[in-house]
Formats: C-alpha cells, sequence, structure tokens
C-alpha cells in the first residue's frame, strides 16, 4: 500500500528529552482505530532545528508544522487532520499559519527562511535508520563520482577549490589538510571522524549523527578515498547513545547494500569504518588527545609537529574531520566546488550550523550561509531577546571563544572576522546574553568548564586555568582589586601563549575577549563593589519596588523567611537574612523584584 | 550493490519514500472532501482508490488529501483536482469515475467534464 | 646529514638537520630552564618552561622537542619569555609544599634553582584565596615514597618507569588540577609491581619521589651507647658521595667516608668485599652443584634484590632458577651478628647493622621476613649513598675538609685485599672463577660481548670442566623484560645469568647521587663513575687467590662446607612469587 500522507515526528534528542519518544506509539494506535494506519507512513526524523518549539510533528503533503506536541495532541490530529483533512489549527506553529488561516510551508517560517541547508540538507526530513531514503535524496552519488570518474587528486582538488573549512573550529582548509595526508607515503593511513563534540550547549553534530548518519558515512569514505586510507574511525562521546545508535544502523545498511567493504562500486577502494566510543573529556576533541584516546591511552594532548596528516593514529599518517565538515563533504563532491564556493563569502565558503541559545526566542539548530550578519541571526532567525530586554553581547565559540558586543552586530560570519572581534568560529556554539547577565560571571562558568576539562599535562592549562577562574571567584566576591585584573589579563595571555595544545591555549579567549570589550563591567565589580548586571551574589542585594502588587508569592516561596508584608501591600526584604538566592525574582508575577 | 547503475536503480526505486516532502512536488493535487457527509457517502474508498490507481501509474508526485466539508453536502463524495492553483471540482464521484479522472485530468490536463460538479445531471 | 643554518638570538650558526633548537642554543652556550624534559625518556613537553619565540610561528613554542629548520630565527631571551616563565613557576609553586629545609632535594632541587634564578615569588601559594592541592603521601612501601606535595607532575617518573625499568607502575591519576602521580588509582606502592630499583626517584627533578627514609633510626642507634653499630659500605658508594657535596662525578672520597663513619660514631666497618666473597663462594658451589647434578638451569644469579623483586612479581616461573645465595649486603649482617658479634663481645640483639648503598630496594630486602635469624634481623638499617650525604649535612659534617682516614674497627680486618666488586658482572666473573679454583682448573678472565638486539645484555663463555657454558649479564628493568622474552623463544642455552634491576649495576643504582636533567642529557655519568671504580680498584693490593683466606678460616671455625646444611640456613633464603593489585 502507498500512503497517502507522512507523518514526520522529530526525534532530535531535544525532542525525545522533551516527551518525543512517545508520540509514535500514540499515532499508531489512533490511526490504528480510525482504519487508516496503512494509508500513513509514520517516520522518525532528525533534529528540524527549532528545538524551543519541539516536539514537533510535520504532515505532509501539506506540510503542516505543529510544535510542542503533547502525546494527548495526537488524538485529534488523527481525527481531525489525518482522518477528515480538517488541519488542527490551535495546534500549529503560530508562524506557520498567517491570519488567513493558510497554512505556511515550514520553510516559509522566519526561522528557516533565512537558513540554507547543505550539512543539514537531510536532517528532519528524512527517516535516518533508512538508507534508501538517503539515497533517494542524492545520496552517495559523490561518492560514486569520486570512486569512479576522479582521481585521488582531482578529489583533493576539487575540495581545495571548493574552499571547504573544517567545522570544528580551526578552520583550516579541508582540502589542503587531506593533500598533506595524501603526499605522506605510508602502507596504511586513515581517517577519523572528531565525534566528541564538547562545547557546552553545542548539539549541531549530535543532530547530525542523528538525523543523517549516512552523510557523515560518505564524506568519510570521500575523504578516505582521496588520502588513500582504506581505515576510518568515528570517535564519539558515550553520551550521545541515540547517536551511536542511529550510526550503528548507518554503517550495518551501508554493509548491507555494498557501500562500505571491498571493492565499492566496483573501484577497487576498499573501505571499513569503526566507532570507538569516549568518555565525554572535552580535551579528546584536540587532534593528538583523540588520537591518543583511540590507541588506548589517558586522553592527553601531544606536542605538535608532528602532525596527525604525517604521524598520527599509530604513528600512521592521520586526517581527523568534524562530522559537520564530513557531511558537507558529499555536498561538495556531488555539486562541484563551483556550486558550493558561490554559498559564503570570499575567505569562507558555504554555511555554518550554529546552535543557537541563551536568551533568545527561536532557540535551536540553526544553519546560514558564511556572511550572514550577527544581527539576521539573532532578530530575523533567533526572533529577538525574549521579554523585552536588551541585547548585551553574544558568545561564540563556547569556552574557546569570546563575546560579541552589540556594537559589532552587523558583522558578518566568517571564520577571519570573528577572530578580529575578539572571539572565533569555534565549533558553533552561539549564546545569546542579554542585559541581566554579569560578563564576570559568564567568564566563570566558561573557566569553571576548562577547569574541569584541561587534561592537567602541561603547566599553564593545568594550574594556570584554576589560578584565572580563582581571581574571577575575588572578583566575583567583591574582594578583587585592579591589580587583581591586571594579573587575571597577563596570566591568560601567558596561557595562550605558552599552552601545549588548543584547550589551554584558547581556554583564556572569554576572558581576554571580555576584559577588551566589557572592562567597565569589571571595574565595576573591583572599584565600586557593584555587579551591573546584577548577578554576582556578594555584590547585590534584592529589592521589592513599589511595582509589587501584594499577591503573597514571594514571601512563601523564600527559603529563609526574610519578606514580609500582608496581603495586597508592599513587601519588603530583610536583607541582612536574604540569601540572594534569587527565588523571589523568578516567581515575582509582575517584576517587581530587582537586584541592584 | 556493484555499480552507479545498482545505486541509481535503488535511488528511482526509492523516490516514492521522500518525494512528498521537501517541496519537490509537482502542484497537482487530488482533494478528497471528508467531512461527516462525505464519509457517509463513502468518500473514504473514493480516496483509498485515488492512492492505488496513483501508485499503478507511478504517479508519484500528485498527492492525495483529504479536506474539510466544502459544502456540497448533496452531491458527495466530492473531490477536487488542483493543477497549478486551477480547481475543479467533481461530485458524486464512484470508484468507476476515478481511472478517467487520472488518465484525461491528471494525467492528460483536460478536465472530465462529465463528471464536474454542476455538468452532470 | 644534512646542516642547516638558524638563528638563535641573532647568533647565525650551522648546526645538524636532526637538532632540536634546545640542543641547537646549548651549543652556542645558550641556557634553556626546563622541568619535564630528560633525553630519550621523557619527551612531553608538558612543563612549558623551555619556551622560544620562533618567527612565524604563533605563540610560544617549547624548543625541548622542537626541530630545527633551515632559517629558523629564534629568540630565546624575550621579555615575553621571561614573564612566561616566570608565570608558570608562580603557577607550579602554587601546588608545592614549600619544607625545603626537610626535604631530600634541598640542595639540588631543580624547581627551587629555577625559583632562585628568576626570582620568583610565590604569589599564589600562601593565599586563602587560592586553593592548594589536597597533599597525598603514598608511602606503604619499605622503599619508595610518593609525595603529591612537591610533585609538579613533569612525567619524569612514569616515563622513566615505563622504559627503564619497563614497567609503567606510575601514571597520572585523575586530570586538571586534581591530578595526581602514582600507581594506577593511587594504588598503595607496596602492592603495586614496583621493583622498587629507584629509577623515578633518579628522574624526579625535586623531592616528590624518595626513598623510605633509614636516617632517623641510625641517628638514634648511635646515640644508644647500648647498642654496637657495624656499618658496611658498598665500594660505589666511595666514588660517588663526593658528588653530593659537589664534587666532580666520579671523585675517589674513600678516605673521607672512613674518617666521617668515625666522626659519627659508627663502631664497625665490615668491607662490603668480604660480605660479597662470601655470595660467591655460595653461588660458585651452588652452581657447581648443579652443573654436576642435573640442577634447574641456568642458574640465576640473586644478590640484586630489584631483581628479585623483578622475578617474584613477573616470572615466578623461573624461581627455580633462581639461586637462593644471600646477597653481599645480608651476608653481611648475617655474619656480623650470628658470628662476630660473640668475637666482638656482644649479644647478637644489641648489634645495628646499617648497611650504605645506592641500592633503593635493599631497603625491602632488608625487611623481608626470611631476611631474619632466629628472630633477629639480619639488616637493620639501610641508607642510600644520598641518605649518607644528608646524614652527614644534618650532623654538620664539612664532608669535602675532613682528612682522609681508614678503615677501623675489629671486623675490617676482614677484607684480607679483596678486590672491589661493585661493576656489574664482576660478582659473576668472581663466582666463575670460584668455581675453578674449587675444581682445581684454571681461571680465565671472562670477555663479555654485546648482544645483538638486546641492549644492556653482554654474553660470553666459560670453560667449566672442559665444557664450554653459557653465560650472560643482564641489567636494567626493560632490558630484563626483553630478555625473558627472547629467553623464552631462543634455541639458545644459557647456564649461568645475573641481572641486575639498574643498568651499570651499582654505580648507577637507585640510590646514587643525583644529577640534573641537563647533566643527565649531556654527562656520561655511569662512564665517569666506572672509571673511577675502576681506578679505585687498580690502586688496591689485590690477592693472588680468588678465594679469601679469612673466608677459608670462617668455613673453617664455624659453618663447615659451603652448601651445607648450617651455611644453607644461614646464607641462604627463600623467594616466593608474589601477586601485586591485590587488595582492590
Amino acid at each position: 500500500m502507498v500512503e497517502r500522507a507522512h507523518v514526520l515526528i522529530c526525534s532530535g534528542s531535544n525532542c525525545v528529552s522533551r516527551g518525543a519518544n512517545s508520540l509514535r506509539d500514540e499515532f499508531e494506535t489512533h490511526l490504528t482505530k480510525l482504519g487508516i494506519r496503512e494509508e500513513i507512513k509514520l517516520v522518525n526524523t532528525g533534529c528540524v532545528g527549532l528545538c524551543e518549539q519541539g516536539p514537533f510533528v510535520i504532515v505532509y503533503p501539506e506540510g503542516v508544522f505543529y510544535a510542542q506536541i503533547k502525546n494527548k495532541d495526537i488524538e485529534t490530529i488523527c481525527n481531525e487532520h489525518l482522518y477528515k483533512g480538517r488541519i488542527v489549527e490551535k495546534l500549529v506553529f503560530d508562524e506557520a499559519i498567517t491570519e488567513e488561516k493558510e497554512i505556511k510551508q515550514f520553510t516559509e517560517i522566519g526561522f528557516y527562511k533565512k537558513q540554507t541547508k547543505i550539512a543539514l540538507r537531510n536532517c528532519g526530513l528524512i527517516n535516518p535508520d533508512d538508507i534508501e531514503e538517503y539515497i533517494a535524496r542524492d545520496g552517495y552519488r559523490a561518492l560514486g563520482k569520486a570512486l569512479l570518474e576522479m582521481s585521488r587528486d582531482e578529489v583533493v582538488e576539487e575540495m581545495i577549490a571548493s574552499g571547504l573549512r573544517g567545522r570544528g573550529g580551526g578552520g583550516f582548509p579541508t582540502g589542503v589538510k587531506w593533500r598533506f595526508a595524501m603526499a605522506n607515503e605510508s602502507d596504511q593511513k586513515f581517517i577519523i571522524c572528531n565525534a566528541d563534540e564538547g562545547d557546552p550547549g553545542a548539539f549541531m553534530d549530535r543532530a547530525l549523527l542523528e538525523g543523517d548518519p549516512h552523510s557523515v558515512l560518505e564524506g568519510l569514505m570521500i575523504g578516505g578515498y582521496a588520502i588513500g586510507a582504506n581505515k576510518g574511525y568515528i570517535y564519539v562521546r558515550i553520551e550521545y547513545p541515540n547517536a551511536i545508535e542511529k550510526l550503528k544502523v548507518a554503517i550495518a545498511q551501508a554493509k548491507e547494500y555494498g557501500l562500505l567493504g571491498k571493492n565499492i562500486f566496483g573501484s577497487g577502494f576498499d573501505f571499513d569504518i569503526e566507532i570507538r566510543l569516549g568518555a565525554g573529556a572535552f580535551v579528546c576533541g584536540e587532534e593528538t588527545a583523540l588520537i591518543a584516546s583511540i590507541e588506548g591511552g589517558r586522553g592527553m594532548s601531544r606536542n605538535k609537529p608532528p602532525f596527525p596528516a604525517a604521524k598520527g593514529l599509530w604513528g600512521k599518517p592521520t586526517i581527523i574531520n568534524n562530522v559537520e565538515t564530513l557531511a558537507n563533504i558529499p555536498a561538495v563532491i556531488f555539486s562541484g566546488a563551483e556550486t558550493f564556493n558561490k554559498i559564503g563569502t570570499e575567505k569562507s565558503k558555504g554555511t555554518k550550523v550554529f546552535s543557537l541559545g541563551g536568551n533568545i526566542v527561536n532557540a535551536g539548530l540553526v544553519e546560514v550561509p558564511m556572511g550572514t550578519t550577527l544581527r539576521e541571526v539573532i532578530y530575523e532567525i533567533g526572533g529577538g531577546i525574549p521579554n523585552g530586554k536588551e541585547l548585551k553581547a553574544v558568545q561564540t565559540g563556547g569556552p574557546s571563544g569570546g563575546a560579541i558586543p552589540t556594537s559589532l552586530l552587523d558583522l558578518q560570519i566568517e571564520y577571519e572576522t570573528l577572530i578580529e572581534a575578539g572571539s572565533m568560529m569555534g565549533s558553533g556554539g552561539m549564546v545569546v546574553i542579554d542585559e541581566d547577565n554579569c560578563m564576570v560571571d559568564i567568564c566563570r562558568f566558561y573557566l569553571d568548564f576548562t577547569v574541569e576539562e584541561s587534561c592537567g599535562k602541561c603547566t599553564p592549562c593545568r594550574e594556570g586555568t584554576k589560578k584565572m577562574l580563582e581571581l574571577l571567584d575575588i572578583i566575583s566576591s567583591g574582594e578583587g582589586t585592579l591589580e587583581d585584573l591586571d594579573r587575571l589579563e597577563n596570566l591568560a595571555k601567558m596561557v595562550k601563549n605558552s599552552s601545549l595544545c588548543g584547550l589551554g591555549q584558547a581556554a583564556p579567549n572569554p576572558i581576554l575577549s571580555m576584559l577588551d570589550k566589557f572592562r567597565p563591567e569589571f571595574e565595576a565589580h573591583v572599584v565600586d563593589k557593584r555587579c551591573p548586571g546584577g548577578v554576582c551574589k556578594s555584590l547585590i542585594h534584592l529589592e521589592i519596588t513599589d511595582k509589587c502588587i501584594g499577591c503573597t508569592k514571594c514571601a512563601k516561596q523564600c527559603p529563609v523567611d526574610c519578606i514580609s508584608g500582608s496581603i495586597k501591600q508592599l513587601h519588603s526584604i530583610d536583607t541582612s537574612a536574604c540569601i540572594k538566592c534569587g527565588v523571589c525574582k523568578n516567581i515575582c508575577p509582575v517584576d517587581a523584584i530587582i537586584s541592584v | 550493490m556493484k555499480s552507479l547503475d545498482d545505486l541509481k536503480k535503488i535511488r528511482e526505486a526509492a523516490q516514492h519514500k521522500v518525494i512528498m516532502r521537501g517541496g519537490t512536488l509537482d502542484s497537482i493535487k487530488i482533494l478528497v472532501g471528508m467531512g461527516t457527509c462525505g464519509i457517509n457517502a463513502g468518500a473514504r474508498p473514493i480516496m483509498t482508490k485515488f492512492v492505488e490507481e496513483l501508485a499503478k501509474r507511478n504517479l508519484i508526485t500528485v498527492t492525495v488529501a483529504p479536506i474539510d466539508c466544502t459544502g456540497n453536502c448533496d452531491n458527495t463524495p466530492i473531490v477536487k483536482v488542483v493543477i497549478d492553483k486551477k480547481e475543479t471540482t467533481y461530485g458524486n464521484v464512484t470508484e468507476k469515475m476515478i481511472a478517467k479522472i487520472i488518465k484525461e485530468h491528471v494525467e492528460g490536463g483536460k478536465p472530465v467534464q462529465d463528471y464536474v460538479l454542476g455538468n452532470k445531471k | 646529514m644534512k646542516n642547516v643554518t638558524i638563528t638563535i638570538n641573532g647568533i647565525k650558526t650551522e648546526v645538524p638537520e636532526n637538532y632540536t633548537v634546545m640542543h641547537a642554543a646549548e651549543e652556542l652556550g645558550i641556557n634553556i630552564p626546563r622541568l619535564c624534559f630528560l633525553k630519550d625518556i621523557n619527551e612531553t613537553s608538558s612543563c612549558r618552561l623551555c619556551v622560544v619565540d620562533v618567527q612565524k610561528m604563533r605563540g610560544l613554542k617549547n624548543s625541548c622537542t622542537l626541530a630545527v629548520a633551515d632559517g629558523m630565527e629564534i629568540e630565546t631571551d624575550t621579555e615575553e619569555i621571561h614573564d612566561s616563565i616566570v608565570q608558570n613557576l608562580e603557577l607550579l609553586a602554587s601546588n608545592h609544599v614549600f619544607e625545603c629545609w626537610a626535604c631530600e632535594r634541598e640542595h639540588n632541587c631543580e624547581l627551587l634553582q629555577l625559583m632562585r634564578e628568576y626570582n620568583v615569588e610565590n604569589v599564589y601559594g600562601e593565599n586563602k584565596h587560592y586553593f592548594k592541592k589536597h597533599r597525598q603521601i603514598n608511602n606503604s612501601s619499605d622503599s619508595i615514597v610518593l609525595d603529591s606535595g612537591k610533585c609538579i607532575l613533569c612525567g619524569r617518573c612514569v616515563t622513566s618507569c615505563e622504559k627503564q625499568a619497563g614497567l609503567g607502575i606510575l601514571d597520572f591519576n585523575e586530570r586538571g588540577n586534581e591530578t595526581y602521580v602514582g600507581p594506577a588509582l593511587m594504588h598503595s606502592m607496596a602492592d603495586s609491581g614496583c621493583i622498587s630499583c629507584g629509577k623515578c626517584i633518579q628522574a624526579c627533578p625535586v623531592g616528590a619521589i624518595k626513598e623510605q627514609s633509614h636516617i632517623d633510626g641510625v641517628v638514634e642507634a648511635l646515640r644508644n651507647s647500648n647498642k654496637k653499630v657495624i656499618v658496611s659500605v658498598e665500594p660505589s658508594v666511595l666514588v660517588t658521595l663526593g658528588e653530593e657535596f659537589g664534587t666532580e662525578i666520579g671523585e675517589n672520597v674513600e678516605g673521607k667516608v672512613y674518617k666521617s663513619l668515625e666522626l659519627l660514631g659508627f663502631e664497625e666497618i665490615m668491607d662490603a668485599n668480604f660480605s660479597t666473597d662470601l655470595t660467591v663462594l655460595e653461588s660458585a658451589t651452588e652452581l657447581i652443584d648443579r652443573l654436576q647434578n642435573g640442577g634447574t638451569l641456568p642458574l640465576f644469579t640473586s644478590y640484586s634484590p630489584g631483581w628479585i623483586n623483578y622475578v617474584e612479581q613477573y616470572e615466578p616461573d623461573y624461581l627455580n632458577n633462581l639461586s637462593n645465595v644471600k646477597s653481599p649486603q645480608q651476608m653481611a649482617g648475617t655474619v656480623a651478628k650470628q658470628y662476630y658479634s660473640g668475637k666482638l663481645g656482644f649479644n647478637k640483639e644489641d648489634i645495628v647493622f646499617v648497611s650504605i648503598t645506592p641500592s633503593v630496594a635493599a631497603k625491602d630486602e632488608a625487611n623481608r621476613p626470611e631476611m631474619q635469624t632466629e628472630g633477629i634481623k639480619d639488616v637493620d638499617y639501610v641508607l642510600t649513598t644520598r641518605e649518607y650525604a644528608r646524614l652527614l649535612k644534618r650532623k654538620n659534617i664539612d664532608f669535602l675538609n675532613l682528612e682522609d682516614g681508614s678503615m677501623f674497627g675489629e671486623l675490617s680486618k676482614l677484607s684480607g685485599g679483596a678486590p672491589i666488586y661493585s661493576e656489574a658482572g664482576s660478582i659473576m666473573e668472581s663466582s666463575l672463577k670460584a668455581v675453578s679454583e674449587i675444581l682445581g682448573e684454571t681461571n680465565s678472565n671472562l670477555e663479555f660481548k654485546d648482544v645483538r638486539g638486546l641492549s644492556g645484555v653482554k654474553e660470553t663463555t666459560y670453560t667449566i670442566g672442559g665444557e664450554q657454558i653459557n653465560i650472560a649479564s643482564v641489567q636494567g628493568g626493560i632490558n630484563i623484560k626483553e630478555f625473558f622474552k627472547k629467553l623464552k623463544k631462543a634455541k639458545k642455552k644459557y647456564h649461568f645469568v645475573e641481572f641486575m634491576a639498574c643498568e651499570g649495576g651499582n654505580i648507577n643504582g637507585g640510590g646514587a647521587p643525583i644529577h640534573t636533567a641537563q647533566n643527565q642529557d649531556n654527562i656520561d655519568i655511569i662512564g665517569l663513575r666506572l672509571q673511577a671504580l675502576n681506578e679505585l680498584i687498580e690502586g688496591k693490593e689485590h690477592r693472588n687467590t680468588r678465594l679469601n683466606p679469612i673466608v677459608t678460616e670462617l668455613y673453617k671455625e664455624w659453618l663447615g662446607e659451603p652448601g651445607n646444611h648450617k651455611a644453607q640456613t644461614l646464607l641462604h633464603t627463600t623467594f616466593k612469587a608474589k601477586k601485586f593489585y591485590t587488595s582492590l
């Protein structure tokens, strides 16, 4: 029986964590009850991107975009939409329906309109467990083209011409990297997919692996062919069980279809892929530490040179590419470098996937052409800042990046421009920071992360990150001095300059960038003993303004009973007893409580 | 899989799996009135038959969907064929009419005037 | 080898292309600080003190492993580099316990030296705002103590255990700021599989790994007038002790050693050569017995306690090959207490026997329950060469300005102009010659040859009873490990194999004076010490016979025949297989 409608259920980890797992069962039940189960195809897809509004159900052929779907909504969708053809308007994502009740294809929604999907081309659209859906969307044609119509040199040259640069953060031209490894003669070479995504809040790679694992496999195979490797590894963190499962299925299917193994497409090229699980150490995303980990050693970086392209896994030439980079590769080879490099800017080609988070309306996964401005991403795609707050900064590059102030909002996203702005592309974390945040506190957050994640090998990173965090604590506690700011800056510069690997070299970036762009805020902490963002506990106290309506909610919730006031009367806080936990501030229905 | 041809075969055979998604469809839609009136008049088997008939002819880019009551409750089952936003409504549709509608209208581009609502006596 | 031209601090120089920047700089007399680099052993570039500025390279680069390249322009002393070194030293200092007066490495601590050179302030060390890592002391082993309070995590011990001892007992535990060096899971050292060779101690730039100290025990014994304290000095101490006081490497300070022992109040010196003669004689007897009566061959020597630890834990299947003759140190203690105590007019219980030796494993050897006779420990205290120097310093003895003394006490007369055994192979050679002598055959010198493909292994043949027997000498943990791999597969049959846990033997013992990494890299320390030892031996009066007449007398008066029951009870011991990580 051919299905007349497809129901796509977003099964990305974000939607699953919001309860998407049981939606399919609900559909099964109700469709069966209605006797139309056979007419409808149910597809669990990867992440559709707009995670803030998940879980999603998308119904084709109409392309109706249902958001924030709960189990109980499924019956309605089945009865009304699928059985009777009545679109359930109240469940449709607000922006996907016009005032005239016209349904917009979800690609017409503001969040998606400005996006260009290359890496995420199949994500949220296909069933990742079905290789035929990938093939139907031109999957593995790039591999066929590379193996049968192109020499290894030509593949590498095509990659160089495409201008594709590493999406893991460094931005090194992928083709150039391949050429090094290709040129190194060896009886054995390796190519590794770096799926050790570690930036806090970043989930681009996870979404790709869950939503379109074959694109990563195909990229890995093309890379293997180009450099002369017959063996690929996917190094993925064990915290991504769903991604690991999808990869296992994909590898098994590719083998079954003869796309992995011996003599692929009759070309004489053999390739095998093995999954290696990492324990989730951030440092294992660094190439040399990743290699050490695959070899069974402790995840510690080593000195470069020699670079892995010359001497990598088990001493053999090894290429390590990030998940997103690999997902781009089939697109580059299939459409050709010229098509690919039309997208983006002169120095940064193609698109970049970001996980947009923080104080933003449409948090989620976005893919934009290089050269898109931060303003477009934040306001047109991201929908702006919630609760009428002012934007303060945009943080990119995760714990290795920096903060970009609002004055640079029209900055076009490129590897170089972000570095010039004191930040970096990184692997794609983009955190929007509003006025209620403290830059000292945000630095503490990132440093806390790097301190935890330092492998402990080299002095500056092992000891220096800890001391930087402690200096931030001193500043945040109000006990800091201007000398402490200088000490912090000097220490940060030294750690950046003399650390062994990228983790330590980049760890001071949040501090350096924020000291550069937001120094007055740091100075306010040490000179005026004031936290302008109202975050640092030692420097603030909570106050109830006359907006108070006397609802008594705050007084009831206060864990130390320091709020007094009768019903419908202005309440007050006994600041000597207050522990500044902020519960009252969060619960106040009229925002009457402020920290000053 | 041994060659690019094999891949091509699989790709073509799998088109039906994905073509409905992602906006690559041409603009022919077959909409079947599925109000209570339509269901009572047997619209459901009509819709199923359309799906089967299209599949038989490998017209995988044409979509079939139920729509709400169109207000022509006296002439159910109602079927609308939309080509390039141009809508033709058939009334009192029976299974026997389906093959002809597909052949002449969907494939041939000419509405089956005899079946069009209002034309038929 | 091609040469390349590089510029360091404005000086153009031509160096072979396989040089590192650090090496090239050193040849120009430019000193580059370092804490983690130990050539061929620890090349992890983790301390970040040897950084240089290379034009066209981002950030500062570690010079220790950075290969030179033609046209490279390098600066080693910019303000940025200086500042970086100072800050990194401040960071290392922040977790260091500065109890320098109580530290074994007070006088040659590489961290302290750099703190001095760069005039580093301990800014983070004593400030309530800054965290100090919890100090862990792992002192379960009878030989080796780990002290995280001193550790700077350079990793030199980790790699030396792996590459020199061939074991890999030590590694990093936990990570980041909470990294600790120790056995896996910070397991007890006593149960870790360690053989106590002390290579880790030799590698440590600070006092984070040290021997289990016996100094206090010795001081107490010397203070106690009811005790008779007898000391035995391993010969290599005589040419290495001076190094602890700043002499040239391998300076002969024999006379000052005797003088200092006298000043400290030791009453008797028992010549280590005498007790070694006992080991030689018993070994020779055992070898003859095995050769003539079809015993297990090859016979393995048993006088390196580190090797004993190795074979018991890693090659227990070979325990039957192991000679059960006590080591010279234990022979000395046994004979002194069990026989000569009476002659000296003392109760056995009132004798305190102290051994001064470069062997760290000798400390746990002395504590073995098998090394007691009727409940009395054969040896009470073992001082390493370094500990003896430290004792002298504690007692304010101006060692280098001492007049030469000579051996003293009744037991010193036992020596009988014996040869000095200290070099690897020497005890074995003496044993073989003794075999010839016992059998009434003519002896000949051994000419060892290196074994191809195995470093630290030498072999030769020797004729006994008209038969050629195959002999090998294996030194160093990693070489022992490799030798066993070969032994298990090889067709060649050995008859007699000597094993020493330290490459070069006692002269390179884990308890010998420690030199900075820079000197370990640039100076042939073992060579200089061996040369000194040989000169010392040449200066001695030699016996005609290998067999010491006093030893012969000892047998006649007390023990009877070598290898008989009494000799077996007193001069032999037992070994058994040992497991480790038993108490997880």
